[in-house]
């Protein structure tokens, strides 16, 4: 056993604020959280119980800040964490927990553990245990701007192809446009067509936008594997990208870590609010619908239902601007059971789908997703992320369920009405 | 009987209750400043929803059943609700109790009849019963329960049980029932501020965080 040097602990105890030790304070081990957790209901692995997670944390926290604590460690009565502990809890604190926010908003106690895991993988990373598929994205993200390593050139490349498909103008650093629209690897690499959607609809209802070259990835692997100091920076390249072409708005696009990256953590990762607004897609597409500047012609017939992507709904707040959306175009609608800010995650947030040694887990929990959409029937699943629908796209491969994926923005794209003239 | 019985029990009426009250509240008072002492960084996103009311719907959210609750969830609030409310009702209802708080307090309330009040004893003690054997067998449970789960447990049947005693004692003097009685009640006052018992004051303060920090996201928590 090697104790934990004190740096590692430090690194610990400077993420306990008084949320973390009144939810530690009130925990009473009922175990409803583990219900919460699609980690722990697809495989009944104990192990997974959502506040399990945090054990290594809470024991410092009982060691280092309370009485009790203290004093069954001076008498050499309780453990110390060590390092072991922490290599073991790798796999809880990242493979095994998508951030999803489901068990914070059933623990009896309130606890929000969402939070502490967030807070949880701080510590890790200063103590050195963090995934290496995690830290490989961390870095590509540093260097090329994108954890996937798109560059420059595959967006310009993109950039073109939407431009010929679309007969529209692709604006890249225009100056004073009032949005500055973000995109996500994940978007550029595999789902471009988002690109021409976004220029169809908002050609149609006569927005001022832009790409940035400079700021063009939305995307935070810094706060998914827990690096303040990493995410604080990709924080600031999309800031002085905003800045230096005086937008108004910056929009998250289709990916629900981006949104909360950005528009919650931010502000607080550079401690200092944005000269500029920061709006998810779907909401600004809402707001178009709500100025009737969103003229759709045709209707879609086949059966569809929505995924909440966890971010966007329960730990982002729009469960409604979506829903509106898709009423504007789907005939067939349904919801599954748990659907809104109860819905099950995708199993891929919070990092899971950067860190390939998890996707095993990841596709055995699918399991939860796939009973929600076996008893729908659906032909189609509407999402609003980028990394949702590849997780969607991979676990329904992986379990033979014909059932195709697509964005919310390009199905908007495909029913405009580009003969409207306006509102 | 002896002298020094009656002694004892006029201890721990006495100052044994007092200071066990006095640490039970500063106790308290004291676990929830630390916590709070530690703060939090202000948040500097612009809120979607009033925060603090959102933190306090969510001290009351928290208190219902909720869609999509489990076996295991219906289990842990029902045999909570069952334990806290009898105990509550023990507690403040009876007679012998408000004569107590009376002369604390300098003003008491009506009683419940006893038979009332055994019922909700027995039926507090039925479910802490039933919570120790979910604890032991339930899987989850059982794995991520500490000793403190079963000392706060132990801590806290001793004074429903001895109290029960009390008023019907089985071949054991009235006093020594009564003696044992206020024993654990002290024990179990001193304990609270040093064990997961003080979630009795964390919880509201967990549960405001919780709603809190999903208003600033528009959520309802
Ligand atoms: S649901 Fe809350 S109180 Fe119960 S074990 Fe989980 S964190 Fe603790
Ligand atoms: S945030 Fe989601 S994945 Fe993580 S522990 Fe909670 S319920 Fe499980």
């Amino acid at each position: 056993m090697t104790a934990l040097a004190a740096k590692a602990i430090n690194a610990f105890l400077e993420q306990i604020d008084a949320p973390t030790a009144s939810f530690f304070t009130s925990c009473t081990h009922c175990g409803m959280c583990a219900d919460a957790c699609l980690f722990y209901t697809e495989t009944q692995d104990p192990k997974y119980t959502p506040i399990h997670k945090l054990l290594p944390l809470r024991r410092i926290w009982q060691q280092e800040y309370t009485f009790w604590g203290w004093l069954m460690k001076t008498l050499g009565l309780s453990r110390k964490v060590s390092d072991e502990d922490l290599s073991q809890w790798e796999e809880l604190v990242y493979d095994s927990c998508t951030l999803c926010g489901r068990c914070s908003l059933v623990c009896p106690m309130g606890n929000d553990i969402t939070y502490m895991i967030r807070k949880m993988r701080e510590g890790m990373v200063a103590a050195g245990h963090a995934p290496e598929g995690l830290k490989g994205a961390m870095v590509r993200a540093m260097e090329t701007g994108s954890p996937m390593g798109v560059t420059l050139q595959t967006l310009k490349a993109q950039i073109v192809h939407a431009e010929q498909e679309t007969g529209l103008k692709i604006p890249l650093d225009k100056s004073g446009a009032e949005f500055l629209m973000l995109l996500s690897s994940a978007e550029i690499a595999q789902f471009s067509e988002i690109i021409g959607a976004v220029a169809r609809i908002f050609h149609q209802a006569g927005v001022s936008w832009t790409l940035s070259s400079k700021a063009f990835e939305a995307t935070n692997t810094g706060i998914q594997i827990g690096a303040a100091d990493l995410a604080a920076e990709l924080v600031e390249r999309i800031i002085s990208a905003a800045e230096s072409l005086q937008v108004k708005t910056v929009i998250s696009p289709e990916c629900g870590h981006a949104y909360v990256a950005l528009r919650y953590e931010g502000p607080n990762l550079v401690g200092r609010p944005y000269p500029f607004k920061v709006m998810h897609i779907v909401e600004v597409l809402d707001q178009l619908r709500r100025e009737n500047r969103l003229p759709i012609k045709d209707r879609e017939t086949t059966r569809m239902t929505f995924h909440d992507p966890c971010q966007l709904v329960r730990r982002g707040g729009l469960e409604q601007p979506p829903r509106a959306l898709l009423a504007l175009v789907a005939d067939n609608y349904v919801e599954m059971r748990e659907h809104g800010i109860y819905n099950w995650c995708c199993g891929g947030g919070g990092g899971v789908s950067a860190n390939e040694r998890a996707t095993p887990l990841r596709l055995k929990v699918f399991s939860r997703k796939k009973q929600q959409v076996d008893a729908l029937g659906v032909t189609t699943i509407v999402t609003a992320c980028s990394n949702c629908r590849n997780m969607l796209e991979d676990g329904l491969e992986h379990y033979h369920m014909d059932i195709n994926v697509v964005g919310l923005t390009e199905t908007l794209a495909r029913h405009l009405d580009t003969t409207s003239t306006g509102a | 009987m002896t002298m020094s019985d009656l002694e004892l029990l006029a201890w721990l009426r006495g100052p044994g209750l007092q200071w066990s009250l006095i640490i039970f509240i500063a106790g308290l008072i004291f676990r929830v400043a630390e916590n709070l002492a530690l703060g939090r960084t202000p948040d500097l996103a612009t809120p979607r929803s009033p925060v603090f009311a959102a933190g306090l719907a969510t001290v009351w959210r928290r208190s219902l059943f909720h869609p999509g609750m489990s076996y295991r969830g219906y289990f842990t609030l029902i045999a909570g609700y069952t334990f806290h409310l009898g105990l509550l009702i023990t507690l403040f209802f009876l007679s012998q109790h408000i004569v107590m708080f009376r002369a604390i307090l300098g003003f008491g309330w009506p009683a419940l009849p006893p038979s009332i009040i055994d019922f909700c004893t027995l039926l507090s003690i039925a479910a802490l019963i039933t919570i120790l054997i979910h604890r032991i067998t339930d899987p989850v449970v059982r794995s991520i329960s500490d000793y403190q789960d079963y000392l706060a447990w132990l801590l806290t049947l001793l004074p429903l049980a001895t109290g029960f005693l009390a008023m019907h004692p089985l071949g054991m003097a009235y006093i020594q029932a009564l003696t044992l009685h206020l024993m654990s009640v002290e024990v179990l006052l001193i304990a609270i501020p040093f064990t997961k018992l003080s979630h009795m004051a964390s919880i509201f303060i967990s549960r405001w965080y919780n709603g809190a920090l999903a208003g600033v996201r528009g959520v309802k928590a």
